[in-house]
């Protein structure tokens, strides 16, 4: 299993653990992360699971495809570290990632 | 069989009142065989849907993705199912009222149900079946403090009449077709245009980049690479707009805006119609599919009922249920025979292989 902490606004730290496999909107749906909305089921499109990456694990999430990038056009308040978390497919890797869930997804 | 293609029915609305047996709302995959399983009980539809294109999320949301759970369809992407089932009911000749939303529902004094869409179409039905599944995609609102205030005078998510942006600064919002075409249709009638985008990179058809860069570059425009972070204005009179850039805060002045960030799903109208809700979703009963209001059905995923999974396959079985109850109400003096479509004459001559 790996480690994935989900930051609010707030400063709030909800640490969940997923499987390997999963992507990091699943991890967070299936612990009712706030924040995380993930309207549109998976598909890449909407762009409401929005996270931001902290600055460490960048380089090992990697940057977003061609499509995220576009449905990110959808998404509030977007910066450098945006990616949607419906694309971030978990591996042992990304063992303690943190992640920061915008103030707000539409 | 029917010899009009469905797709262009109904783009042209006469105005004239159109009565039916049932007009189903929702043109996504449950509307669509709901079609098919009241033809089958010579129940005429007519179908009314919000997008401008019939499969609903299959065609919006997710036309190339992979689903796996259609049965003895082991995969098959959202574009193709909605092209099987439209050709599975064109034996039925429905007629599709696209690019419109029932915003009003009311009851005749004969029983019947009065729709009428926000481009003033009226239908009188028999019976009406909800097929919206998550409601109706409207515009999404960006969520800037207090921009309801300035929506419909200064804040427009579509553009009705083109003179409403007449001699006005106005600011469009966005990367993709919309936002590029209405940048390339209003630049020449308004004051000043500006386009807002996140980045300097475009969804839209890569023509439309090059006109918008064309007349960046002879300065009859601007664009601006950043995000709108707050609204000034008063009186629901927009003024000037701040604006985040790698450089820092802008203000950008103007006197319209327009947001276009894609489409999200609201119930909308439907939550008037006097129809017991709960959740935003409207409960049925699990033989007839039926809301609260007999004559009114509701299927897929915008049912409620203990146990319900919003599955595709649920609302397909849910479709053929609600039609033996239409039928009862379309028909009330007709014995309605149970039949199979491998061997039923009339069956197959209904569908036009007999």
């Amino acid at each position: 299993m790996v480690k994935i902490t989900f930051v609010q606004e707030d400063g709030t730290r909800q640490e969940v653990e997923a499987q390997p496999g999963l992507t990091v909107m699943e991890a967070a749906k299936t612990e009712d992360v706030p924040g995380i909305e993930a309207e549109c089921g998976g598909a890449c499109a909407c762009a409401t699971c929005h996270v931001y990456v902290e600055p460490e694990w960048r380089e090992a999430v990697g940057p977003p495809s061609e499509m995220e990038e576009d449905m990110l056009d959808f998404a509030f308040d977007v910066r450098e570290e945006s990616r949607l978390s419906c694309q971030i497919r978990i591996s042992e890797k990304l063992d303690g990632l943190v992640v920061k869930v915008p103030s707000k997804q539409f | 069989m029917s010899d009009t293609n469905p797709l262009q029915a109904g783009d042209d609305e006469t105005g004239a009142l159109i009565e039916t047996d049932a007009l189903i709302i929702g043109a996504g995959p449950c509307g669509l065989f709901a079609v098919f399983e009241l033809g089958l009980l010579d129940i005429k539809s007519h179908v009314v849907d919000i997008l401008d294109k019939v499969g609903g999320q299959c065609a919006e949301l997710y036309p190339e993705k992979p689903i796996y759970d259609i049965p003895a369809l082991p995969v098959v992407t959202g574009q193709e199912l909605t092209d099987r089932l439209m050709e599975q009911i064109k034996p039925f000749g429905p007629t599709f009222h696209l690019g419109q939303r029932i915003d009003a529902l009311s009851r005749e004094t004969d029983g019947r149900f009065r729709l009428t869409t926000d481009r003033g179409q009226v239908f009188v039905a028999k019976v009406v079946v909800i097929a919206a599944g998550g409601g109706s995609f409207t515009p999404k609102r960006p969520p800037l403090e207090g921009i309801e205030a300035y929506e419909g005078a200064s804040v427009f998510y579509s553009v009705r009449r083109m003179k409403d942006f007449a001699d006005q600064d106005v600011l469009i919002v966005g990367g993709g077709d919309s936002a590029l075409d209405w940048t390339l249709n209003l630049q020449p009638i308004a004051r000043s245009l500006t386009l807002l985008h996140r980045r300097d990179d475009f969804r839209g058809a890569p023509h439309s980049v090059d006109k918008m860069r064309a007349l960046v570059a002879s300065g009859a425009m601007r664009l601006l690479i950043g995000q709108a972070t707050a609204l000034h204005g008063a009186d629901g009179r927009l003024e000037r707009v701040t604006v985040k850039t790698k450089e820092g805060e802008e203000q950008v002045a103007c006197t319209r805006m327009l947001p276009f960030f894609g489409l999200t799903m609201k119930l909308g109208p439907v939550a008037d119609w006097g129809l017991n809700l709960e959740e935003n979703l409207i409960p049925v009963d699990t033989e007839k599919f039926e809301t609260s209001v007999p004559g009114i059905f509701a299927i897929g995923d915008i049912n409620a009922y203990p146990g319900k999974l919003k599955l595709i396959l649920s609302g397909f079985h849910e479709a053929a249920l609600m039609s033996q109850a239409a039928h009862r109400i379309v028909y009330p003096d007709k014995k309605l025979l149970f039949q199979y479509t491998t061997s039923s004459s009339s069956l197959q001559k209904k569908l036009g292989v007999r």
